[in-house]
């Protein structure tokens, strides 16, 4: 009886012992990164908005605080999306004829909000609260970007837990002076370190044992 | 001779074990158990497709509705009900007036937790238009908006801090009303704050404490 297969198929085989466990690897580790990618995160991707806002014009430009328009912040879960009046304090007079601001215009005489595009969406099944992050030393940069260089906005971190547990694990490496909480261009100084583990005394954050508990942020 | 026999016998072995995975698709149904790799890297590929807990079924904060005639899971307050800790029965403290004219005291006492309260604040909410000084040459105002009067003329410095807060609350002339923007407590404490601005404006040297008198002179 003739062969079927050549002798060299003896070292493929050999080798395809070793090529699936290589395969499988890549494999997962290819799919992780596709979960990590920006193609999932939705991270670096400006969304379209019925309104061109440009927080760099209103930050930057204006140096309107964060919580002129984010007015629950400091005491809410959510942070706050503005109501159609708050746009209007001023656009009653600034831009009032613009064609770029005809759908704030358009809200404001039918009373139907804007409806305006989320940025960041977490899932239902975490916890987040943004008054505990910002009455604690965390930046509104540390997760939100440089919004005061964003013409358009976009979310700038995956979002993901790992990201989230960057910090919970150290809170020490990114918290900062209560004062500064609101600043876009803080920026840590050399002794991060020292600074953060005294902060994280002074504010009364829990270790990180109960940081990275599960029920902290999934209940 | 050995060595080439057994070649052939690892051969003979392959060879039914290509046969074999052939058989997994193709062949009796008590050797179709060798696709179950396959079934299984395919489940595995389709399930996480479903978000049912991602997306439960509750609204997020200001999230769109299909039930509601008007798009808006957020819905107004029905008129003449009062949220839990809203009652406002201090008339003073929510209004500024007592009886039919402006207060001219503070609802509780101004400290100095509640004057660095009113100056976060007034940075925050007043300081675009009538700026950080408050002469009423902001940001806003330099890009076109009606400029406010300055809270160092005599008419304000002389005007009661019920007046003030009514303005905060109800807006005046030009001025919007910011009763959903700063809740009554910060109105306060901003009016204290307008307070030390005027003072900061019309100060003598006698107002400064003598110890610090000599940075001022140098």
């Amino acid at each position: 009886m003739p062969q079927i297969f050549h002798r060299s198929t003896n070292t493929l085989s050999k080798l395809s012992i070793f090529g699936a466990v290589f395969i499988l690897v890549v494999f997962v580790w290819v799919l992780m990164q596709i979960n990590r990618s920006e193609y999932v995160t939705q991270a670096n991707v400006v969304r379209v908005q019925p309104v061109q806002f440009s927080h760099e014009h209103h930050v930057n430009g204006l140096g309107i605080d964060c919580r002129y328009c984010h007015t629950t912040v400091e005491e809410s879960s959510f942070a706050g999306i503005p109501p159609t009046k708050t746009c209007m304090n001023c656009h009653s007079q600034i831009w009032a004829n613009s064609p770029y601001l005809e759908p704030v215009r358009e809200s404001w005489r039918t009373g139907r909000a804007i409806q305006w595009t989320r940025v960041h969406n977490l899932a239902d099944f975490v916890y987040f609260n943004h008054s505990i992050h910002v009455n604690k030393g965390i930046g509104c940069v540390t997760c939100h970007g440089r919004v005061d260089q964003m013409p358009l906005t976009w979310q700038q971190k995956s979002l993901q837990m790992e990201w989230c547990l960057e910090c919970h694990r150290q809170p020490e490496r990114f918290i900062r002076p209560r004062e500064y909480v609101f600043s876009m261009d803080w920026q840590p100084p050399a002794d991060q370190i020292a600074l953060g583990q005294k902060l994280v005394r002074e504010y009364n954050i829990p270790d990180v044992a109960f940081l990275t508990s599960c029920s902290t942020c999934h209940r | 001779m050995r060595n080439q026999k057994l070649k052939g016998q690892k051969s003979k072995i392959e060879i039914r074990f290509w046969k074999k995975i052939l058989y997994g698709f193709s062949g009796p149904l008590k050797n179709r158990w060798l696709f179950t790799p396959f079934l299984l890297l395919f489940t595995f590929l389709t399930v996480g497709c479903r978000q049912d807990m991602a997306e439960q079924p509750r609204y997020d904060p200001l999230e769109a509705s299909t039930f509601f005639a008007d798009g808006q899971s957020a819905r107004p307050l029905p008129p003449g009900t009062v949220a839990r800790g809203y009652l406002r029965e201090d008339t003073e403290l929510y209004t500024g007036k007592s009886g039919k004219d402006f207060t001219n005291t503070f609802p509780f006492p101004v400290t100095r937790t509640v004057l660095e309260r009113g100056q976060e604040r007034y940075n925050i909410f007043c300081s675009p238009c009538h700026d950080r000084t408050g002469s009423g040459n902001g940001m806003i105002v330099r890009r076109g908006y009606t400029p406010p009067p300055s809270f160092h003329q005599d008419r304000l410095r002389e005007a009661p801090v019920g007046y003030f807060f009514d303005v905060i609350t109800n807006g005046f002339g030009a001025m919007p009303d910011y009763a959903a923007q700063i809740p009554p407590r910060d109105r306060w404490a901003i009016v204290a704050y307008i307070r030390a601005l005027q003072l900061s404006q019309h100060a003598t040297l006698e107002d400064v404490p003598a110890e610090e008198r000599a940075k001022l002179s140098r």
